[in-house]
C-alpha cells in the first residue's frame, strides 16, 4: 500500500501536475490561435511570438515593479506587471491588424494570403522581441517558490516520494480556470460574444445583420493578445524565458488547436491538455515508478522512457499528423484544418 | 421609393441580370416571378449589396446606393432574405433574433464591462421585441431550440422574424414561402400584409406560387433570362402571351428549361 502511495506520489510530481500545468498553458494559448481562426479564418502563426511580445513587456514591467522595491510577496511581482503586458500586447495585435491584415481584408485575400502575412508578421515580432531583450534566458519569478514543498510534503505523510507543488504550477491552473470561464462567460452571455460567434457562424448573415465586421475584429484580437500575454507570462513564470522557447511553442498550440478542432474553443482546452499529458507522459521515465509497484526482481534496469525529452516536439506533430488524418475536424467538431 | 436603371450582372460569359430598369412604388407589394435561372434572386442580390453590378444604377429614395455594402444599406432600412434559409446555427433562436438590430451598445467591449446597466436595459428592450416576434411568427416552442434544428420551413419563418426586428423601409423576399406548408403559408401571408398596412414595410417576392403571388402582389414583375418580360397586376401578366409562353404555361406546354 505505501509503494503504491509512493509511486502515485511519484507520478504526480512528474507527470500529473507538470502537465496540467503545461496543459493549461497550451489550452490558453490554442485559445488564441481557434479565436483568430474562427473569426479571421486563417491560422495565426505569429501567436507564439505575440506571446513572447507579451512577455517580454510583462517582465521590463517586472524589473521596474522589482527595482522600485513594488512586491505583492508570496505572489510573484509579474502577476502585477501583468496588465502592462496585456495593453501592450492588445495595442500591438490592434496596430498590426491595422497596417497588415485590414489591408487584405480589404481586397478579399483567400485564407492562405493571410496566414503567409501572418509568418511575416511572426519573423518581424521575433526580431524585435530578440533584438530588444536579447535571445537569451530570462528569470523572472520572484515570490515564494512552492505551495508544498517536497520535503514538508515527506514529512506530513511519511511517505518516501514526495510532491512538490510550486507557486507558478498552482498559479497557471488557477489562473487557467479563471480566464477560461470568464472567456467562456464572454462568449456565451454578453452581446459582444454572442456577435463573435455569430460572425465565426455565418459571416455574410452577419454583416448582414448590421453587426459591425471591423468590431468583431477588433474584439477577437483584444482577446487573443489578453490570452497570449497571460499564457505567455505563466509559462515563462512556470519555465523560464527564452525568445526561441516561445517560437517553439507554435508546434503543441497548433497541434492542441487542431487536435479540438480549429475555430472550437471548448476543443482548444481540451486539446491542450491531450497535447500537454501525451508530451509529458512518453517523455517520462518510469524506472522508479515501476520499481515501486512489481516484485523487486523484476524491477526494470533501464530508464522505461519512450522518448528522450529531447524529442518531445515530435508527440506534437505525430498527433498532429494522425488527427489530420484520421478526423480532421477534431475532436469536438471545427471549421475542419 | 427603388429606382433601378439599366442594371446588368454579368458572371464571366453568362450575363444574369441583362438592362434591367424598374421601379417599385412605396407601400407597395411587388411580386417578382420567373422561370428558374431567370436572375431573380442574383437582381436581389445586386440591390442588396452582395454583389456590385457589372454597370447601371440602383436608387433607394432617389438617393444613389449602387455598391453599398449590405450593413450599409441595411442601416438604411433595405432589407433582404435568402433564398436558402440563412441563419446562426449555434445560436438559439431568440438569440438569432436579438443579433438583429446592428450597433448595439452591448457589441463594444468598453460598454459591455463599463456601461453593464445601459447593455442590460438594451437587451431586455430587445427581448422583449424579439419575443414578440416569436409571438407573431407562431415559434414559441421552439423559441430556445438553436437555429440549426430548426425545419427549413421554420427557418424561413425565421428569415422574416429577423425583418421585424427593425423598423424597415423595404424588404426583398427570396422565395419565403417555398417550402412552407399552407397553413402556415397563410400566417405568412397575413404577416406580411400587416407588416404592409400596420407597419408601412414596403416589399418585393420573389415567389413560384402564383395563388400566393396573386392573394398578396400587385403589381408583378416577370423576368426572363435576365431580362424584363412584363410588369402590370396579376390579371394582366396571367393573361400576357409572352409570359405564357415563359414562365406559367398553358397548362399543355411545360416550362421551358433554364438558361445556362
Ligand atoms: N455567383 C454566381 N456565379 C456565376 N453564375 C451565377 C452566380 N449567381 C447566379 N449565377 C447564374 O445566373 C443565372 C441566374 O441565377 P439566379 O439565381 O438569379 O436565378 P433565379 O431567377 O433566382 O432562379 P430560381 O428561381 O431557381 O431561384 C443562372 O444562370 C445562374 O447560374
Ligand atoms: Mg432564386
Amino acid at each position: 500500500m505505501v509503494d503504491f502511495l509512493n509511486a502515485f506520489a511519484l507520478l504526480s510530481n512528474f507527470v500529473i501536475v507538470p502537465a496540467m500545468t503545461y496543459g493549461s498553458q497550451l489550452a490558453l494559448g490554442a485559445l488564441g490561435v481557434t479565436l483568430v481562426y474562427g473569426i479571421l479564418r486563417f491560422s495565426n502563426f505569429a501567436h507564439g511570438d505575440t506571446m513572447a511580445f507579451g512577455t517580454m513587456v510583462t517582465i521590463f514591467a517586472t524589473w521596474g515593479l522589482q527595482s522600485a522595491g513594488v512586491s505583492i510577496h508570496p505572489l510573484p511581482t509579474a502577476l502585477l506587471a501583468l496588465p502592462v503586458g496585456i495593453a501592450a500586447t492588445v495595442a500591438l495585435c490592434l496596430v498590426i491588424d491595422r497596417s497588415v491584415y485590414k489591408f487584405y481584408r480589404k481586397s478579399r485575400s483567400v485564407p492562405v494570403v493571410f496566414l503567409i502575412a501572418s509568418v511575416g508578421v511572426m519573423f518581424v515580432l521575433n526580431g524585435v522581441v530578440r533584438f530588444i531583450i536579447g535571445p537569451g534566458d530570462q528569470r523572472f519569478a520572484d515570490g515564494e517558490r512552492f505551495i508544498i514543498k517536497a520535503k514538508a510534503f515527506k514529512k506530513l505523510t511519511g511517505l518516501n516520494e514526495g510532491i512538490a507543488f510550486k507557486t507558478s504550477q498552482g498559479l497557471t491552473i488557477v489562473t487557467a480556470i479563471i480566464v477560461v470561464a470568464a472567456l467562456f462567460w464572454f462568449l456565451n452571455r454578453t452581446r459582444s460574444g454572442k456577435s463573435m460567434r455569430a460572425y465565426s457562424d455565418n459571416e455574410d448573415l452577419a454583416r448582414l445583420s448590421g453587426i459591425n465586421p471591423e468590431r468583431v475584429v477588433m474584439i477577437t484580437w483584444t482577446l487573443a493578445a489578453v490570452l497570449a500575454t497571460i499564457a505567455g507570462v505563466l509559462y515563462g513564470l512556470d519555465k523560464s524565458f527564452k525568445p526561441f522557447t516561445y517560437f517553439q511553442l507554435l508546434l503543441p498550440i497548433f497541434a492542441s488547436a487542431i487536435v479540438g478542432g480549429l475555430g472550437n474553443p471548448l476543443g482548444a482546452i481540451a486539446g491542450g491538455f491531450v497535447i500537454a499529458f501525451s508530451e509529458v507522459v512518453v517523455a517520462y521515465a518510469y524506472k522508479k515508478f515501476l520499481t515501486y509497484l512489481v516484485p523487486e526482481q523484476w524491477a526494470p534496469d533501464s530508464l522505461v522512457q519512450l522518448l528522450s525529452t529531447d524529442y518531445k516536439f515530435a508527440v506534437s506533430f505525430v498527433i498532429l499528423v494522425l488527427v489530420l488524418l484520421i478526423r480532421p475536424t477534431g475532436i469536438f467538431k471545427g471549421k475542419g484544418a | 421609393m427603388i429606382r433601378i436603371e439599366n442594371l446588368h450582372m454579368q458572371f464571366g460569359g453568362i450575363h444574369a441580370v441583362e438592362n434591367v430598369s424598374l421601379s417599385i412604388e412605396k407601400g407597395s407589394i411587388t411580386g417578382l416571378i420567373g422561370p428558374n435561372g431567370a436572375g431573380k434572386t442574383t437582381l436581389f442580390n445586386c440591390i442588396a449589396g452582395a454583389y456590385t453590378p457589372t454597370s447601371g444604377k440602383i436608387y433607394l429614395d432617389d438617393e444613389e446606393i449602387t455598391g453599398l455594402k449590405p450593413h450599409e444599406l441595411f442601416a438604411r432600412g433595405l432589407l433582404r432574405t435568402f433564398q436558402i434559409a440563412q441563419e446562426f446555427s449555434t445560436l438559439t433562436v431568440r438569440e438569432n433574433l436579438m443579433m438583429v438590430p446592428g450597433d448595439q451598445c452591448g457589441e463594444s467591449l468598453i460598454d459591455t464591462w463599463l456601461r453593464p446597466a445601459k447593455v442590460r436595459e438594451e437587451e431586455e428592450r430587445i427581448r422583449a421585441k424579439a419575443d414578440s416576434v416569436i409571438e407573431f411568427l407562431e415559434i414559441t416552442h421552439v423559441a430556445d431550440e438553436l437555429a440549426g434544428n430548426l425545419s427549413g420551413g421554420q427557418k424561413k419563418l425565421l428569415e422574416l422574424g429577423r425583418t421585424m426586428m427593425v423598423d424597415a423601409k423595404i424588404v426583398f423576399l427570396d422565395e419565403v414561402g417555398a417550402g412552407v406548408n399552407r397553413t402556415l403559408l397563410n400566417t405568412l401571408g397575413d404577416a406580411i400584409q400587416r407588416l404592409n398596412k400596420e407597419h408601412g414595410y414596403t416589399f418585393c417576392m420573389i415567389e413560384h406560387d402564383m395563388d400566393f403571388v396573386g392573394r398578396l402582389c400587385d403589381p408583378v414583375i416577370v423576368m426572363a433570362e435576365g431580362e424584363l418580360l412584363a410588369e402590370g397586376t396579376i390579371e394582366d401578366i396571367k393573361s400576357n402571351e409572352h409570359v405564357i409562353e415563359a414562365y406559367l404555361g398553358t397548362g399543355l406546354k411545360n416550362k421551358p428549361e433554364p438558361k445556362s
